[in-house]
């Protein structure tokens, strides 16, 4: 509707050539001429610093060496895989937690959900370093010493960090659960004979599989580089390294930014690969 | 035999009643049908018998067994829904034997099962499928098999052609029945579509503002309205203000012309009701005994039917239906024309303000 002035528009300056119309037709192409500025501003301030990084990390000489150093050290690896693994447990300890409670809020208590929404979105309220300080002074004596073991640590760690996936997991679980009939599907499990844990597992789990990719892999994102809660836990992990790294070497950490961004990107295409489809699908059974 | 029974059933929702009263009894192999406007309480009700919704009162049994507490997993009721409900996840094949799955059947007797029941709603070919790959009706044909897959001992059908376009609707509503008699499974179908209800069931349940008004046989249902409501929702029906002339010999005057009623009728001056069918009168005198004169106000081509409306006095309407055949000579509006009916046509109602209060309240829902 909002498209038939212009139509009449561009037909009238095509037809007519009258001032007015051949005015507003390069009022359009200087609108257009503005929206190319912006991308580029937008494009430079997001390009320019990683070839700055990359451009610093190759000073170093021969060409690639500080890559090769960072690839060769072995607590390069090590943080990674601990991290990844970390980040890993931490998805899989969150959607457990976080697709059970969105389904049933969405399901029986919806009136629940603003208070629901706003407890998930506390991590973005209270800083990760009050977070690990409340659960050191919590976890470091009885009735439970947490804090005094590695495995005590790594649980109160994989605890801190689904604190912080709230926020992208229930958002994610809760616009996955909006796009299938959640209640239908339900109910028609159940009347298959399908108890709440059958139904969870094979009918709304894996109807939220898209939803779940975009939320973990925000989460992992977030675990991979997170430093505050691991280096307070005393953790051995990738963020911490990259800042004892930055204190210690000048090319190294420019090289170790950015094979994680390309990570980050390997991790976002195999999202973008793996979702196409069951989205796709999703979405037209969704829609009836 | 009785198999499925709901004995005083009940369902209030906060200080109103979503159900009242409610008592039915199906046999084994028996299609019933809900039929009401929205809100009168049938989705409510094919929900408590599925499990979905608890009833405040009643009981509700199946072959004898009480299941009004048992949750809806542990009854052995199928549900074929309105928006068919397929799992998007899984292929037709899965979404057939996922009941026979969840019961733990072995492997090759669900693939036997499930192919079956893909033969038995046409789709041999498409187990194979995803649900966004089929149209609509094919989506609610593999409900139906999904829901029968595991021998349920009552199939409950919640407006399952609602979605659908005409033409499929007619057709499939014929493949269900078909199907339910092949099977003898009880079945308890919800609808809003009164040609729906009276062509498939064996019996018909009018609801109203939670109420039965009425359980009978398609043909009772039509022709024997029990209440005014009845006599509104079901078909079209002309109803026609008239006084009481004299009550005994049923004689009723509209507008000054006097007809007679089938049976005895109210005190003499009362007001009444009369209701009639357009297919009952007939244009000219020799439908009947009864015969009003009034002037053509609207001629409308139905196809097989031409229905036409006269004005009678200066309140009352009333159509009639003509067959279609090229050498009918079409009334023209404005013309005087006389219509007749036999007494036995006409059903009086009493209680006229009652009457409109429902007919407007039914029209304004459905």
């Amino acid at each position: 509707m909002t498209r038939a002035p212009e139509a009449i528009e561009s037909i009238e300056s095509i037809v007519d050539g009258s001032p007015a119309a051949l005015q507003r037709k390069s009022r359009r192409g200087a609108g257009r001429l503005v929206w190319w500025v912006v991308f580029l501003i937008g494009f430079l301030y997001f390009f320019v610093p990683l070839v700055g990084t990359f451009a610093f990390s190759m000073r170093s000489q021969p060409l690639f060496s500080a890559y090769a150093v960072v690839v060769d050290d072995p607590q390069f690896l090590g943080t990674l895989f601990y991290s990844f693994l970390i980040g890993i447990i931490t998805i899989v300890a969150s959607s457990i937690l976080i697709v059970p409670t969105a389904f049933w809020v969405r399901l029986r208590l919806p009136r629940l959900r603003p208070y629901v929404e706003f407890i998930t979105l506390l991590p973005f309220v209270i800083p990760p370093i009050i977070l690990v300080f409340g659960l050191l002074r919590s976890y470091s004596g009885d009735p439970f010493p947490l804090a005094g073991s590695d495995f005590g640590s790594n649980v109160l760690l994989v605890a801190a960090y689904v604190v912080l996936s709230f926020p992208y997991m229930y958002r994610a679980v809760d616009t996955g659960l909006r796009a299938i009939d959640v209640r239908s599907l339900t109910e028609a499990s159940q009347s298959l004979g399908a108890g709440w844990f059958t139904l969870l597992v094979r009918v709304i789990f894996p109807n939220l599989r898209v939803s779940l990719l975009s939320g973990a892999f925000l989460t992992l994102a977030i675990v991979v580089g997170e430093y505050t809660i691991a280096t307070f836990l005393a953790r051995p992990a990738f963020g911490p390294y990259i800042s004892l790294l930055g204190g210690n070497k000048a090319y190294e950490p420019a090289a170790v930014s950015l094979i994680s961004f390309g990570l980050t990107w390997i991790a976002m295409g195999l999202l973008g690969l793996i979702g196409r489809q069951s989205r796709q699908k999703i979405q037209v059974a969704g829609a009836h | 035999m009785t198999f499925l029974t709901l004995t005083g059933i009940q369902k209030q929702f906060g200080t109103t009643y979503a159900v009242h009263d409610f008592n039915l009894s199906a046999e084994k192999g028996e299609f019933v049908s809900f039929l009401g406007p929205s809100g009168c309480g049938k989705t409510t009700t094919l929900r408590m018998i599925a499990g979905f919704e608890q009833p405040t009162a009643g009981t509700i049994s199946v072959g004898g067994t009480d299941i009004t507490h048992r949750p809806p997993n542990r009854r052995n009721i199928g549900m074929v829904f309105q928006s068919y409900a397929l799992f998007p996840n899984m292929t037709v094949a899965d979404n057939i034997g996922f009941g026979l799955r969840v019961r733990k059947k072995p492997k090759d007797q669900i693939r036997k099962r499930v192919d079956e029941l893909l033969g038995l709603i046409n789709l041999p070919d498409k187990g194979g499928r995803y649900p966004y790959q089929l149209s609509g009706g094919q989506q609610q044909r593999v409900a139906l098999a999904r829901a029968l897959a595991v021998e349920p001992e009552v199939l409950l059908l919640d407006e399952p052609l609602s979605a659908l376009d005409a033409k499929i609707r007619v057709a499939l509503r014929k493949e269900i029945r078909a199907i339910q008699r092949q099977l003898g499974i009880t079945t308890v179908y919800v609808t809003h579509d009164q040609e729906e209800a009276l062509s498939l069931s064996d019996r018909v349940v009018v609801m109203s503002e939670g109420r039965i008004e009425q359980i009978g046989a398609p043909p009772e249902i039509y022709n024997f309205p029990a209440t005014p409501f009845v006599a509104s929702f079901v078909g079209t029906l002309n109803l026609l203000q008239a006084t009481v002339v004299d009550g005994a010999s049923a004689r009723l005057s509209v507008n000054g012309q006097e007809i007679r009623g089938a049976r005895a009728a109210a005190a003499a001056g009362q007001r009444v009701t009369v209701a009639l069918r357009p297919e009952a009168i007939e244009l000219g005198e020799s439908g009947g005994t009864n015969l009003l004169r009034g002037t053509v106000e609207d001629v409308s081509f139905l196809g097989s039917i031409v229905r036409t409306r006269i004005k009678i006095g200066d309140a009352a309407t009333l159509s009639f239906d003509q067959f279609n055949d090229p050498g009918l000579a079409a009334s023209t509006i404005g013309e005087l024309i006389t219509v007749s009916f036999p007494p036995e046509a006409t059903l009086v109602l009493e209680g006229v303000a009652s009457v409109d209060a429902t007919i407007e309240q039914a029209i304004a829902e459905g």
